[in-house]
């Protein structure tokens, strides 16, 4: 374990910014916010970011090709071009989750080359909660916030950044910090994890269960009247879908620019109305359909598919955000029955 | 730029051949700039067609993979891409990607057994590939029964190549319905459904069903009445889709994506979805 003591911190991130683009959340009057480290950046003290990590590997917009299109003539031009190395400093337990829940269906076969690409080329440098709040539950879903996942993990006390390397992309870029940093042993850390894990269980959502919800549960939920009372008062604006690290419906479109077509992808949501319209009908046909899809999505089918894995990271951004306030927590309470009595 | 593949990068395709079936159907040719197809392909798996511009959608290949000169498409006027499709001229380029989804079991599932095809409408056009595939390979394969009705006579896709030759070839038998009287029309009338409990199908046979939902929904229930088991009975099933390999998320009933764990399935398998297609 290596170590540097806070006052110093602009070395660290001045030594890692000389080789490979960092970024880190800082504070903005909207509040915090992944943005690139320059010198007289600092790093955000805040829980978390308002908008998750996901950006970095999947962008809400992003150019996938474009056309040139002459009298009857289509020529297709490939635009992408490997990405730069980056670090993105900072990243919260849940929000490190979100990446592994990602891969599992951009890097599943056939792989996605653009979030391969920019996955391959990311360091993630996660950082411990110390206060993690009320609207805070990814314990429920097995995430430590004491303890998070990532190439590198850091651990902030009240003089100094601890940092452990967790992978062989943290080990080489710990390495090239040797001059800033001084070895140490975990005590100060061990003592942290300790008094965080005493805080985190006197949570208000510290007892939330999933194991109501899982794999091959569809029969069990689908047909619950309960949904159409839990989806009466949603909007079908997709403020959850935007902010959830782990939502990842996209949209295909094309943009003529005047001197060619543009392919472009964006974020899309089920939350949406035309998100499944075809010309011949519609599977979803009212906003209890949709906010069904969404949850079980999360709660059911995705764990169907990935192992028993929930796509879900218990960060609290819809929790914070639905002008409504209904969100996930309210569903596996009203839906799980015994387990979250 | 990056060196590996991209599956949503599509190649670019001619089309060399436009036929008119209907009043709202006609079939593509597409072969690549040099003149071969633009991939291999199974019965029943669809590719994502696309005009830069106007956007892409996903059509079921109609031609049988025993093509190998070229791939076909029938495709219906019906929404912004198969307005452009519709109006395009011989010798246009468009971009092709795929194939997508799981193709019919023709080689295993339904390998030595009789086989039953009902189609209504534009429903025939992913049957065609399967049936050109049996009649293709036709000592594999036993007696073939080919049902198929649309609203008029003049909405029968493929009509010149039924009479032609489907209904020529030896242990292949087709019977045409269409909705309503016609003067022209001196075969059967009626709808899909009822014509099919009419002849009165062996049920030593495996069936594929293909066409409107309510068409899909009265034959099967014809087809269990004759004591048919849902496990012979195949459809191919087509929700919205943007990526065609399970990503972009639209496609699912239940935990399966139509693009990618369809959009072939049987019907035993359909019951273990939830009722939201």
């Amino acid at each position: 374990m290596r170590k540097i003591s806070l006052d110093k911190l602009n070395q660290l991130f001045s030594k890692i910014a000389e080789t490979q683009t960092l970024y880190m959340p800082v504070d903005t009057k909207t509040g915090a916010r992944y943005e690139k480290w320059e010198e007289g950046k600092e790093l955000s003290d805040a829980l978390n970011t308002v908008r998750s990590a996901k950006d970095f590997f999947f962008p809400q917009t992003e150019n996938l090709m474009d056309f040139k299109m002459e009298g009857k003539n289509i020529e297709i031009i490939d635009t992408r071009n490997e990405a730069e190395d980056f670090v993105i400093f900072g990243v919260r337990a849940c929000d490190v989750k979100s990446f592994e829940i990602l891969d599992r269906v951009f890097l599943a076969d056939p792989a996605d080359s653009y979030y391969e690409n920019r996955r391959n080329h990311g360091t993630i440098v996660s950082m411990a909660c110390t206060r993690p709040v009320e609207t805070c539950f990814c314990q429920t879903f097995d995430i430590d916030a004491a303890s998070p996942e990532g190439d590198v993990v850091c651990h902030k006390t009240d003089d100094a950044l601890y940092l452990e390397a967790k992978s062989d992309k943290g080990e080489a870029l710990l390495n090239s910090l040797n001059d800033v940093t001084e070895d140490t042993d975990g005590s100060a850390v061990d003592e942290q994890v300790k008094t965080v894990h005493e805080r985190m269980s006197r949570l208000p959502l510290a007892s939330l269960s999933a194991d109501a919800f899982g794999a091959d549960k569809t029969k069990e939920f689908f047909d619950r009247p309960e949904w159409a009372e839990l989806s009466q008062s949603c909007l079908g604006c997709g403020t959850c879908t935007f902010v959830c690290p782990t939502c990842q419906c996209y949209d295909i479109k094309d943009f003529n620019t005047g001197h060619g077509v543009k392919r472009f992808r964006c974020w899309d949501s089920c939350m949406y109305s035309n998100f499944t319209k075809m010309s011949a009908g519609q599977p979803r046909l009212t906003q209890v359909e949709r906010f069904r899809q969404r949850f079980m999505h999360k709660l059911v089918y995705y764990p169907t598919n990935n192992d028993g894995l929930f796509s879900c990271v218990g960060c609290g951004r819809c929790l914070s955000k639905c002008p409504i306030q209904m969100n996930i927590v309210k569903v596996m309470k009203k839906l799980g029955g015994k387990s979250n009595d | 730029m990056i060196d590996i593949k991209e599956p949503l990068i599509p190649v670019v395709g001619v089309v060399t051949d436009i036929r008119i079936d209907t009043p709202d159907v006609k079939t593509f040719r597409v072969v690549t700039p040099d003149g071969k197809k633009a991939f291999e392909h199974m019965p029943g798996q669809c590719a994502m067609l696309s005009i830069p511009g106007v956007g892409e959608a996903m059509f079921s290949i109609t031609s049988s993979p025993t093509n190998t000169e070229f791939m076909e498409f029938s495709i219906k006027k019906c929404g912004c891409v198969t307005q452009w499709l519709h109006s395009m001229e011989v010798g246009q380029q468009i971009t092709i990607r795929g194939p997508y989804g799981h193709p019919f079991p023709v080689d295993t599932e339904f390998a030595g057994h009789d086989m039953l095809f009902i189609a209504g409408g534009i429903g025939l056009a992913p049957l065609r590939s399967v049936i050109n595939y049996c009649r293709h390979y036709r000592d594999r394969y036993g007696k073939i029964d080919i049902v198929y009705g649309s609203r008029s006579m003049q909405d029968l896709v493929d009509y010149k190549e039924i009479i032609d030759e489907w209904s020529k070839d030896a242990g292949v038998n087709v019977h045409l319905t269409i909705d309503r009287e016609q003067p022209e029309w001196d075969g059967h009338v009626g709808f899909v459904p009822n014509y099919v409990k009419e002849l009165g199908f062996s049920t030593d046979k495996i069936a594929i069903l293909c066409g409107p939902p309510i068409m899909i929904k009265f034959t099967l229930a014809g087809l269990l009445e004759l004591g048919f088991d849902k496990t012979q009975v195949y459809t191919t099933m087509e929700l919205r889709m943007k990526c065609g390999i399970g990503k972009c998320g639209r496609c699912n009933i239940g935990s399966k994506y139509v693009c990618k764990d369809g959009p072939v399935f049987r019907f035993d398998e359909i019951d273990e979805l939830p009722d939201e297609y």
